[in-house]
């Protein structure tokens, strides 16, 4: 099978739904010729030059643009350049498209809002405290709203489709140290629905539910541990809203053993949900408490060496690996 | 813009319709048969008529926090407007929205937003879908004079300009946000001239004086449906009743209220009809006792209308949705 970047992913899956669906449009800063600041959207302009559109740097304006029409039908396929910038269009996400359907207003189609906002996440690229945030836990406790959270091309391309094809708002979270890692994707047409969480390593001593980057990270931990004797299963949510709680619980029934290994800080984590689920659940088969290893509970430091000491290390992964196994 | 008799006429019965209405709603509330809160909108009928004579199929219009009556105008029936404001299952939302969220999104309904400012960013894709999709139709926002000065307002009105978008912004100066008179809540006297900062045209117009209102809305309905773009209208208005009921109103005088007493917006529609001996009394007795039987018929049913179901509040959230709670 052929291999693209995650980048190349995102802008196959936005041209391939934009070819089959007129209705769809992107929008966002510097998305147009300038292809995006991370050059996700490269040549999708010159494709679709009606439905690509660069907007003023106006993250409410942008959102209230996508919610409305998103109420009258249309497919909108809003980007804020950074996931940090949700805060300032965080009443559209908290108040609007999350609440329409419900209250029954502001739709004229009566059911739809074909909203997918796509959002950079991450740190490693030494951006500072206000550019390198992984936000997704801000979104969990928000009835209304999908959370999709990929790790690799396939993922992301599949997703991005299923999304776009869908009827309700979706926030879907890319990682900017992503964007230039390869994998392998099928040619032809495929979808990744949500809530299909996705064992991405099977063993049998320790279930690792990771998220984005940390994927990675923990498939790399497990490679080297496997040297060791150690057989750890990695599983990738994909999605966190709906989580497919399942497939986690299976993991987990199955090695007795969990770490929860996210980028964002540990406090109030997303993680933390899935472990309490696996606690109502799955109590009874655990051989040892579940251990989160997480960001600290501190902004995000400017200098690399800091930077590269604040993101979770795959040494910090197979650290915690071993301490459940203790 | 001439505005025929028969027009004339149902303007007329249009603002009793809306006058009527809240003041059943403003009795009920106080009896206590209404839940949560509710802004009534007497004293500003002349401008909701006003506004939806020029308003044609296929338009989308969101209202403010005090519209009931455009509501109504727009389409919503009386029983389901009462009876979404008593919370029962056959109210326009199922009970879910209540007198704030109460709408008609396949009439262009569209409702009000809680949470102020962000409608005027929202009708910007209302606005957009019209034109991609050459509907030939417009997308009306209401706000008043305190939502004017919420961030989103500035986003959504230079985004409608940049985009062109067939977008009428109209600014409800009732003389208050909540307590807040609007002379101390921006220096500018009228808030259209915040139009010429988008490069949009701006008027401000007598609310209260519903020719004046279907002059200023025709104009700007007009150059939105023909690719004019967007442009802001506003009306000067005072609202009678609090911002909601139970509201002791100490923040405005005595002579204030009577002075725009004398301003009503039907006395001054009625000194137009008799003027004009479009009608005589007899004629709008019996238009107001029409009137009066259909808000007492909406009254009996919401009454007679059962609440919702304990299930009914866990639907209607998702289009699809592939997970467990």
């Amino acid at each position: 099978m052929r291999e693209i970047t995650v980048a190349q992913a995102i802008n196959e899956a936005l041209a391939e739904e934009m070819a089959l669906n007129p209705e769809v449009y992107v929008f966002g800063e510097d998305i147009g010729d300038f292809g995006g600041c991370f050059g996700v959207t490269a040549g999708l302009k010159k494709k679709f030059p009606d439905r690509v559109m660069d907007t003023p740097i106006s993250e409410t304006g942008i959102m209230g643009l996508a919610a409305g029409g998103a109420y009258m039908g249309l497919k909108m396929v809003p980007e804020i350049m950074f996931s940090d910038f949700i805060g300032v269009a965080m009443d559209y996400l908290l108040n609007q498209v999350s609440k329409s359907r419900y209250m029954g207003g502001m739709l004229p189609k009566g059911d739809v809002c074909g909203l997918v906002l796509r959002v950079p996440n991450g740190a490693g690229l030494t951006a500072a405290a206000q550019h390198s945030q992984c936000t997704e836990a801000l979104l969990m406790n928000i009835p209304g709203l999908k959370i999709a959270i990929p790790s690799t091309p396939h993922d992301y391309k599949g997703m991005l489709k299923y999304a776009i094809r869908g009827s309700d708002p979706v926030v879907f979270f890319e990682h900017k140290m992503l964007y230039g890692v390869k994998g392998p994707v099928p040619d032809e047409d495929y979808v990744v629905p949500f809530c299909s969480a996705d064992v991405k390593r099977e063993g049998n001593d320790v279930t690792v539910i990771a998220t984005q980057m940390m994927v990675h990270k923990s498939l790399a931990a497990a490679e080297k541990l496997a040297k060791e004797g150690i057989s750890v299963e990695v599983v990738d949510p994909r999605s966190l809203k709906p989580l497919d709680s399942d497939t986690i619980i299976s993991s987990v029934k199955k090695t007795g053993r969990v770490v929860l290994v996210s980028e964002a800080p540990v406090f109030g984590n997303a993680l933390a949900e899935v472990g309490l689920q696996i606690a109502e659940r799955a109590m009874h088969d655990l051989k040892a408490a579940p251990l989160r290893v997480c960001g600290p509970n501190r902004p995000i430091p400017f200098t690399p060496v800091l930077e590269k000491q604040w993101i979770v290390s795959e040494e910090d992964i197979i650290n915690g690996i071993k301490k459940v196994l203790e | 813009m001439k505005v025929s008799n028969d027009d004339l006429i149902k303007l007329y019965g249009n603002m009793w319709l809306i006058r009527m209405f809240e003041q059943r709603a403003a009795d009920l509330f106080a009896k206590g048969a209404l839940p949560g809160f509710i802004h009534l909108g007497i004293g500003q009928e002349a401008f909701m008529a006003g506004t939806h004579y020029s308003i044609k199929p296929g338009d989308s219009v969101g209202t403010s926090h005090r519209e009931h009556g455009l509501l109504l105008l727009l389409g919503i029936t009386p029983d389901a407007l009462m009876a979404e404001l008593y919370g029962k299952v056959t109210g326009s939302n199922k009970g879910k929205g209540g007198s704030m969220h109460a709408c008609l999104p396949e009439n262009g309904a569209l409702g009000c937003n809680g949470i102020l400012g962000s409608a005027q960013t929202i009708i910007n894709g209302y606005g957009f879908a019209h034109k991609v999709r050459n509907t030939g139709n417009i997308a009306v926002t209401i706000f008043g004079d305190g939502a004017a000065n919420r961030g989103d307002v500035h986003e959504g009105m230079n985004l409608a300009s940049v985009m062109n978008l067939p977008v009428v912004f109209i600014i409800v100066d009732n003389g208050y946000g909540i307590s807040m008179s609007s002379k101390n809540s921006s220096v500018v006297t009228d808030l259209s001239a915040r139009a010429a900062g988008y490069g949009m045209p701006g008027v401000t117009a007598d609310g209260n004086d519903v020719l004046a209102v279907i002059e200023a809305t025709s104009e700007a309905f007009k150059r939105a449906r023909e690719g004019g773009g967007p442009s802001v209208v506003e009306f000067k208005t005072y609202r009678h009743r609090g911002h909601f009921e139970g509201d002791p109103t100490p923040y405005r005088s005595k002579e204030e209220l009577e002075m725009w007493m004398k301003k009503d917006p039907i006395l001054r529609l009625e000194k137009i009809l008799l003027d004009r001996s479009v009608i005589n009394e007899k004629q709008m007795k019996d238009i107001k006792a029409e009137q009066m039987a259909i808000v007492d018929a909406a009254q009996k049913f919401a009454e007679e209308s059962p609440y919702p179901e304990g299930s009914e509040g866990y639907g209607d959230v998702f289009y699809e949705y592939e997970g467990r709670d």
